[in-house]
């Protein structure tokens, strides 16, 4: 990790999202500094999990950029009307010569090269659908040119190096935790279809390093021992804790965390925010968070955001953001915040 | 109980060990060791009465076929997820590649061993076709598509009169031989079973190999969770794809195998029905259990062409009233039926349940608390 890059580690400009009518999140800028913990919070409804789902690259914004660690990653799609052209494109040359094979020359003697140009059309059209639907970095910097641009999908973030956990945990239930771990490394894994077909040295050793370092992991979150329990067996708290270890498997740089504290007693939110100190000072991984219980959030954050009805209403200390008013008026009602 | 169990597997561990380190070869000797024990178990009572061992090695092979269709929906259906029901459009366009260079027909004659591998890519290609618009359909939405797929390429087939000779469909297609040794024929099926049992073993150590790798698991995550699976890093775009063209090249090579077997295409051969048989199989052995499935199929297959003909013969010569007026060879829709609704009530895991992998791993490693 790059301690000399300096900059936050995540910058968001302006960012809108809209459900039909609905202004989810209206226009938020916001930055994460690096290496800080940073909390979001807001009453219900206030467009905390959609800014988050935005950043994650689940939803692409209506309006507004996203730059993780100085890379822009997530801008408004632009150019979509243009994307058939690339369809077609290719197999335009080869519609051309089964035309001619089969009209021009004709007859028997046009057949097979007919059917020959159309496998070949055929063939360029898969080619292209192919490209337009996986969009290897080339391409993207191709089609940019004609003004055709996509924002990043959820893996293209964790490439980037944001990781993520659920509100509701979302884990493989009917895999082992060490497996669930070890899918977290995928990004980090290059084993290839061949690699595991012929099962190369270097897979196998890929394969090796990525179980011991997945352990050491579980090891981490205090999970050692559980290797093959299925996820589905774990008790709550644990689950929550093998969420957290899946997602520090990509070896992130900033890591959301979606309500990590929910539902757990006074005990395991203790525990919870120690693994979260720990994380940080620890891994070196940035930290946004978004969460209901106040002591956790007043607690481990250096640096708070207020959402309300999808707009940031103050930003701070969390000394600060205890005795805003409209802070206080967001939560509490405009009554709350006359009488403070 | 345990414990006898473990006295009575106790001579048997160090071969057990062996076999898990070395599952490809051990995939290996137990299909050939099965391919002997088949045709040497038809010789004995009561089978050698049933039909001759030529007849039974010639449906053992087709048993094996379906056996190994199934396995290739298996990479699709019970490791990604994906319900795919038009499986046997895959199927058709290997067979047809294949009949296509090598019948009378068009007058080509290109040899059968690349066309093996020609069948595998053209599967692959239309397996990535019908994947990429059906990338964001889950469930039966997904179902309802690749079943329109399945019934278009055989009515396609059916229409293109030109090039497919229409219902006819293309006959005549050439054995495959090895030139100078081994000539393939129709009344000699032994050939034949001993490459479909050589492919069979090698599509099965293919498929264990990519289900425990790092894609193995990236298809995990998919039919686990998907949201969970692209915000762990998984390219589902790209991993989806892959389980649609594993399966459809599968499907594919075997076609192609299957059309130089009866030396006949139709498209009659490819209907609903060999999806739906497939998909059964795959239901009956346990979906994601390779050798579960390919049990599976083995069972469905040798139950409908074996045991209905036997039916028949035993009604016939009883002569019940009613009952021989029934061909129940014309029952194995039912058959289907019933087991897809049997084993979804009873047994939804399948006869053979895909027992979670339980790698051997090795010892933890003390004092290393802490990553990094």
């Amino acid at each position: 990790m790059s301690a000399a890059k300096s900059g936050p580690m995540l910058r968001a400009r302006g960012v809108t999202r809209k459900f039909g009518g609905l202004i989810a999140v209206n226009s938020v800028d916001f930055e994460i500094p690096r290496g800080s913990i940073s909390a979001i919070i807001g009453p219900n409804g206030a467009g905390k999990t959609t800014f988050f789902n935005v950043i994650a690259g689940i939803y692409a914004p209506t309006a507004g950029t996203i730059e993780l660690d100085g890379k822009p990653l997530i801008s408004p799609p632009t150019g979509a009307g243009r994307e058939p052209i690339l369809l077609i494109l290719p197999t335009i040359p080869f519609i051309g010569l089964a035309i001619y094979s089969l009209l021009v020359v004709g007859g028997d003697t046009g057949l097979v090269e007919g059917v020959a140009s159309v496998a070949a059309a055929l063939l360029g059209f898969v080619a292209a659908l192919l490209l337009n639907i996986v969009r290897p970095t080339w391409y993207n910097r191709l089609i940019k040119r004609i003004g055709v641009t996509r924002p990043a999908r959820p893996n293209d973030m964790v490439v980037a190096g944001l990781a993520r956990t659920f509100q509701n945990i979302r884990l493989y239930k009917s895999l082992t935790t060490l497996e669930n771990i070890l899918v977290g490394m995928h990004v980090h894994m290059h084993g290839s279809f061949l690699g595991a077909l012929f099962k190369t040295r270097l897979v196998r050793e890929e394969e090796a390093v990525a179980e011991q370092r997945a352990r050491e992991l579980l090891a981490f979150v205090d999970l050692s021992g559980m290797e093959n329990e299925l996820a589905r067996n774990l008790p709550y708290g644990k689950q929550r804790l093998l969420e957290i270890a899946r997602a520090i498997a990509s070896r992130p740089k900033l890591l959301l965390l979606d309500e990590p504290a929910a539902g757990m007693n006074p005990k395991e939110t203790e525990e919870m925010t120690a693994l979260i100190r720990r994380i940080r000072d620890e891994l070196d991984i940035t930290i946004l968070l978004i969460e209901h219980d106040m002591r956790v959030v007043m607690g481990i954050s250096d640096h708070i955001t207020v959402l309300d009805h999808g707009e940031k209403i103050a930003e701070g200390l969390p000394k600060a953001i205890r005795t805003n008013p409209k802070v206080i008026e967001a939560y509490l009602g405009r009554g709350a915040a006359a009488g403070h | 109980m345990s414990r006898i169990a473990d006295a009575v597997n106790a001579p048997f561990a160090p071969v057990r060990a062996f076999f898990r380190k070395h599952r490809s070869f051990g995939i290996f000797v137990g299909v050939v060791l099965l391919s002997i024990a088949l045709p040497l178990l038809t010789r004995v009572p009561p089978f050698d009465g049933i039909q001759s061992t030529n007849a039974w090695v010639n449906a053992f092979t087709t048993a094996a076929i379906y056996a190994m269709l199934a396995m290739g929906l298996n990479v699709v259906i019970g490791f990604a997820g994906l319900l795919d029901l038009g499986y046997a459009a895959f199927f058709a366009l290997g067979g047809y590649t294949y009949a296509f260079v090598a019948a009378p027909f068009t007058g080509i004659h290109l040899p059968f061993w690349p066309m093996l591998l020609a069948g595998g890519v053209v599967g692959a290609i239309f397996g990535v076709l019908l994947g990429a618009p059906t990338l964001r359909l889950r469930g039966d939405y997904l179902a309802i598509v690749t079943l329109g797929f399945g019934e278009i390429v055989p009515i396609t087939l059916m229409n293109a009169d030109k090039f497919t000779d229409g219902v006819n469909g293309i006959g005549g297609i050439d054995k495959p031989s090895i030139p100078g040794i081994l000539q393939f024929t129709l009344t000699n099926p032994w050939p034949m079973y001993g490459l479909v049992i050589a492919l069979f073993s090698l599509i099965m150590i293919m498929i264990y190999r990519l289900e425990d790798s790092r894609l193995g698991r990236t298809w995990d995550a998919i039919r686990e969770d998907e949201l969970a699976a692209e915000s762990s890093g998984v390219n589902i775009v790209i991993a989806k794809l892959q389980a649609f063209a594993v399966g459809a090249s599968i499907a594919g090579i075997v076609g192609v195998v299957n059309a130089a077997k009866i030396t006949i295409v139709t498209p009659d051969q490819f209907r609903f029905a060999v999806s739906i048989s497939a998909l059964a199989a795959v239901v009956l052995g346990g979906m994601g259990n390779t050798i579960g499935v390919a049990t599976g199929a083995f069972i469905i297959y040798l139950f409908q062409s074996i045991l209905l003909k036997q039916l028949n013969t035993l009604v016939e010569n009883i002569n019940i009233p009613v009952l021989n007026q029934i061909d129940f060879l014309d029952f194995q829709y039912v058959l289907y039926g019933i087991v897809l609704v049997l084993m979804m009530l009873k047994r939804p895991q399948g006869i053979f349940p895909a027992r979670r992998r339980m790698r051997e791993f090795a010892p933890l490693k003390i004092g290393k608390r802490g990553a990094k």
